[in-house]
């Protein structure tokens, strides 16, 4: 992996100048590089670099940019044989890139005969093993069958014939290759419960497990919990995951984004001690975070109480995040998160505070930043009250003697209220019983 | 059948003692029914040879006979029969008369009727309350009279005559059908009072009491719970649990557009409640809420100016109005001198800045009123307990309770243990 292909996120990268077009606008003014594609898909293998460059080519505005997505995206199918994807990346594409790049229905013919032929043929292997009941052959039918439809981006089916294997599987080995196997198909059918599911088969089974299975693994997981929006274990399994992974699970997720990842649900997530002990003490991610610089210093700025800095980074990092198709809806409210705690931990020490100062540090308008205190306070998160005509904020502890006093009186006046209400209805309800005793009367 | 003569002249005499009472009594039931009333007409002035302290059970025989014989009262010269009556409940004597209680209640749903018809409520309110007073065996028991005495107060708007009985807390009753009217209209007067968190328990109580079908106090009691609880707190709590199913199940059809209206309040948007409160105006008015509604409509602006205490140390008047979806601040300015008035928040205006400051609750719990307030309340709660204790001890040492839970033992047990029924708890003497 290149050093200049970088992530494009890390590095003194911006958004395109149409790219707020799709988006909500990047506030912050940026200078026009653009997200190098080729770099960017240099770091992913198998489909995962075609969903990303799909989804690139889709979101983002810029015409070049998506056209650069749609030629890689279509080099890249035609070494696979997944004739629908042929057939949208050539409609995408609409003959723009002129006529080497339309569909190409000579291939899309062969390769649809070549696998009925293969997929016959593996049905009649496997169904030979089955009869055999040969536990093994039967395991690695399953699973050439999977690859298969796999390969064929019948996914649904890949998933099923993987599942299947389980029931043959003898060793450890065996039980871990069917996770993986099906971890993979279930991030990209979006079924991430499977994927939380045998990441802890995974890691149940007794043999000690190679470490890069492990950080695969880990890997995984936080991309589960990040998509089901548990953010803080998602960040808690992203800041454990070993450097070990290295390029070995580009199928699924770069180095880079483990770091962009776990970087940003930390700070959303995390309090103060365990984002020094887990996120900056640790030297694991620390080899992370040297992959993405641009992350570390918003890390680091966040915690030295360098706001304005920390959130001028997440902005230039926000429109390449937006492309990113694990993090593309989670941004909005990660960055809201980590904007809110940031506004949190600034008044946090203080008496009083001066708007003014407090508008400057975190580049906003007093106005806005009014508003968004009034919220906080509304939400209880922050114990202060806000001066409007001299524009400052002043911190307020509750008294807790007139609280107390408050809360007994009230608790006073509930229990009357309905220990009065109880006896009533236990005196109708008796009422009720010595009629029913006592035969019908007339009410 | 004696004659009207003789019958008077027993009354006149056996009305010494309480054994000479009894005898009465016995003679009278004899002589009641049809043939006394058919003499009703004469009897009128008979009435004016009884006095009705000392001869109460007879005046009220021969008195209940005139009022439920048929004939139109003013064959007695009409107002003249109604102070007859009146006269008589303020009068009677609380121990005769519970002898023959039908009969008294009776005489009093014929005063109130009588009174409704000539629709002057007002000169029904003195002799009723009293007549409540006689019957209650005590203080803590409902009568029919209560829901009729309410309903006379109501319609004659003298909701501070129907507080001396409101305070009473009710625990006895009788008549299911009484405590529903009783709730109903002993919350239209506290909201006439304006004493919203006592019409809320009392709606409260008419809501969630138990029955077995929906009936229709019920469902009105609802629709002004629902209001009154937006006006209180805000929002409209679900059923307890101890509501009845069929109030659990149907209650809210029948009250269908007060959900809305609730749903939409706690949008928070003043706009929408008021388009909602136009549109719909037609049905509020005809369940006589229309007046409550706007209550409602009034009370959301002061709850968000409530809020904004809670965030504001100073606030400027223009930002009052926007938050709160007024138009001008001078509107705002006006709300908040009537809040502050009212005593509901604490703050002072300063007219030259346009600014308000808000202040905490200068109530310190430190005063000799604080102190004795939370005495009274202490003593209050701990009678209750006792009361509740008292009461929980009785149902523990009635026949019916063991034999239930003696039979579910047994049957967990199949045979009876002395270890069983030592745990029971017996009465201590």
């Amino acid at each position: 992996m290149d050093v200049e292909g970088e992530v494009p996120a890390a590095a003194a990268a911006a958004a395109a100048n149409g790219l707020g077009g799709a988006e909500e606008a990047s506030a912050a003014p940026v200078s026009a590089e653009q997200l190098d594609v080729e770099a960017y898909a240099a770091q992913y293998s198998g489909r995962t670099r075609l969903a990303r460059l799909l989804f690139i080519a889709d979101r983002c505005g810029v015409e070049a940019m998506q056209l650069e997505a749609l030629r890689m995206a279509y080099d890249e199918i035609k070494r696979w044989e997944d004739v629908q994807l042929h057939r949208d990346v050539a409609a995408k594409i609409g003959g723009r890139l002129g006529p080497r790049f339309g569909l190409d229905q000579a291939w899309v013919d062969t390769v649809t005969r070549r696998a009925d032929q293969r997929k016959e043929k593996l049905e009649n292997e496997l169904n030979g093993y089955r009869t055999n009941l040969i536990k093994e052959s039967i395991r690695m039918g399953y699973n050439d069958i999977g690859d298969f439809f796999y390969a064929h981006g019948q996914l649904s089916d890949a998933f099923k014939s993987y599942i299947r294997t389980r029931d043959y599987c003898t060793t450890s080995k065996h039980i871990v290759q069917m996770c993986m196997n099906v971890i993979l198909v279930s991030i990209e059918l979006g079924q991430y419960a499977h994927v939380s599911n045998y990441v802890s088969k995974a890691e149940q089974t007794p043999d000690s497990l190679d470490p890069i299975i492990v950080a695969k693994l880990k890997a995984a997981a936080g991309l589960a919990n990040l998509e089901t929006k548990k953010y803080k274990l998602a960040a808690r399994k992203f800041v454990e995951t070993g450097i070990e992974l290295g390029n070995n699970y580009s199928e699924v997720i770069a180095p880079q984004d483990v770091a962009v990842y776990g970087a940003l649900c930390a700070l959303a997530s995390f309090d103060r001690s365990d984002l020094k002990s887990k996120v900056i003490d640790n030297i694991n991610f620390r080899n992370f975070l040297e992959l993405v610089p641009e992350v570390r210093e918003l890390v680091n700025d966040f915690y030295a109480s360098r706001y304005g800095s920390c959130l001028g980074h997440l902005e230039k990092l926000k429109p390449n995040l937006l492309l990113d198709i694990h993090l593309h809806e989670h941004v909005e409210t990660l960055y809201m998160d980590i904007r809110h705690k940031a506004i949190i931990q600034y008044t946090l020490p203080f008496i009083s505070v001066d708007l003014n100062t407090m508008a400057t540090a975190f580049k906003t308008s007093v106005t806005m930043l009014e508003k968004e205190l009034a919220a906080l306070i509304t939400e209880n998160k922050i114990q202060a009250r806000i001066d409007s005509h001299n524009k400052i904020l002043y911190a307020r502890h509750a008294d807790q003697r007139n609280a107390t006093f408050q809360r007994v009186l009230q608790t006073g006046n509930g229990f009357e209220r309905d220990v009065k209400s109880m006896l009533l209805r236990a005196n109708l309800l008796k009422h009720d019983y010595i009629q029913k005793t006592s035969g019908p009367r007339k009410m | 059948m004696e004659s009207l003569e003789a019958l008077v002249a027993h009354i006149q005499g056996l009305s010494g003692s309480p054994e000479e009472v009894a005898h009465l009594h016995s003679l009278l039931k004899q002589a009641d029914g049809e043939p006394l009333r058919a003499h009703a007409a004469a009897l009128v002035p008979f009435l004016a040879h009884l006095s009705p302290e000392t001869h109460s059970l007879g005046y009220l025989y021969l008195l209940e006979a005139c009022a439920t014989s048929g004939s139109n009262l003013s064959d007695f010269g009409g107002g003249d029969f109604l102070v007859t009556i009146a006269g008589f409940l303020t009068a009677c004597s609380a121990d005769q008369i519970r002898l023959a209680p039908d009969k008294f209640l009776n005489v009093c749903r014929v005063l109130k009727d009588q009174v409704m018809q000539l629709i002057m409520p007002i000169r029904g309110i003195a002799p009723l309350r009293a007549a409540v007073r006689k019957i209650q065996s005590s203080p803590e028991q409902l009568t029919p009279v209560h829901a009729d005495y309410l309903l006379l107060c109501l319609l004659a708007k003298q909701y501070k005559a129907g507080l001396s009985v409101l305070e009473d807390d009710i625990f006895e009753v009788e008549q299911p059908k009484d405590l529903f009217l009783y709730c109903y209209y002993g919350g239209m007067i506290y909201i006439g009072l304006k004493k919203f968190p006592k019409a809320l328990e009392l709606l409260h109580n008419a809501v969630t009491a138990p029955m077995s079908m929906l009936n229709a106090i019920a469902v009105e009691a609802y629709k002004k719970y629902v209001l009154v609880s937006l006006i209180v707190n805000g929002q409209v709590p679900s059923f307890p649990k101890y509501t009845s199913v069929s109030a659990q199940r149907s209650m809210k059809n029948h009250a269908q557009i007060y959900v809305e209206l609730s749903t939409s309040y706690s949008n928070g948007r003043y706009t929408d409640l008021e388009t909602f409160v136009q549109a719909n105006s037609a049905v509020f008015q005809s369940d006589n809420n229309l007046g409550l509604v706007k209550q409602v409509l009034s009370s959301m602006y002061k709850r968000n100016i409530q809020r904004l205490t809670q965030t504001y140390l100073t606030l400027s008047l223009e930002d009052i109005a926007r938050s709160v979806q007024l138009e001008t601040p001078r509107d705002a300015e006006m709300h908040v001198l009537r809040m502050i008035e009212d005593g509901e928040i604490h703050a002072t205006i300063n007219q030259k800045d346009g600014m308000v400051s808000f202040h905490e609750d200068p109530e310190q719990y430190k005063s000799v009123e604080m102190l004795e307030h939370i005495d009274s309340s202490i003593q209050r709660l701990t009678a209750l307990s006792k009361k509740l204790a008292s009461i929980d001890e009785n149902m523990s040492c009635d026949p019916a309770y063991l034999m239930k839970t003696g039979r579910d033992r047994g049957r967990f047990d199949g045979r009876f243990d002395y270890d069983d029924y030592d745990s029971v708890p017996h009465k201590y003497f």
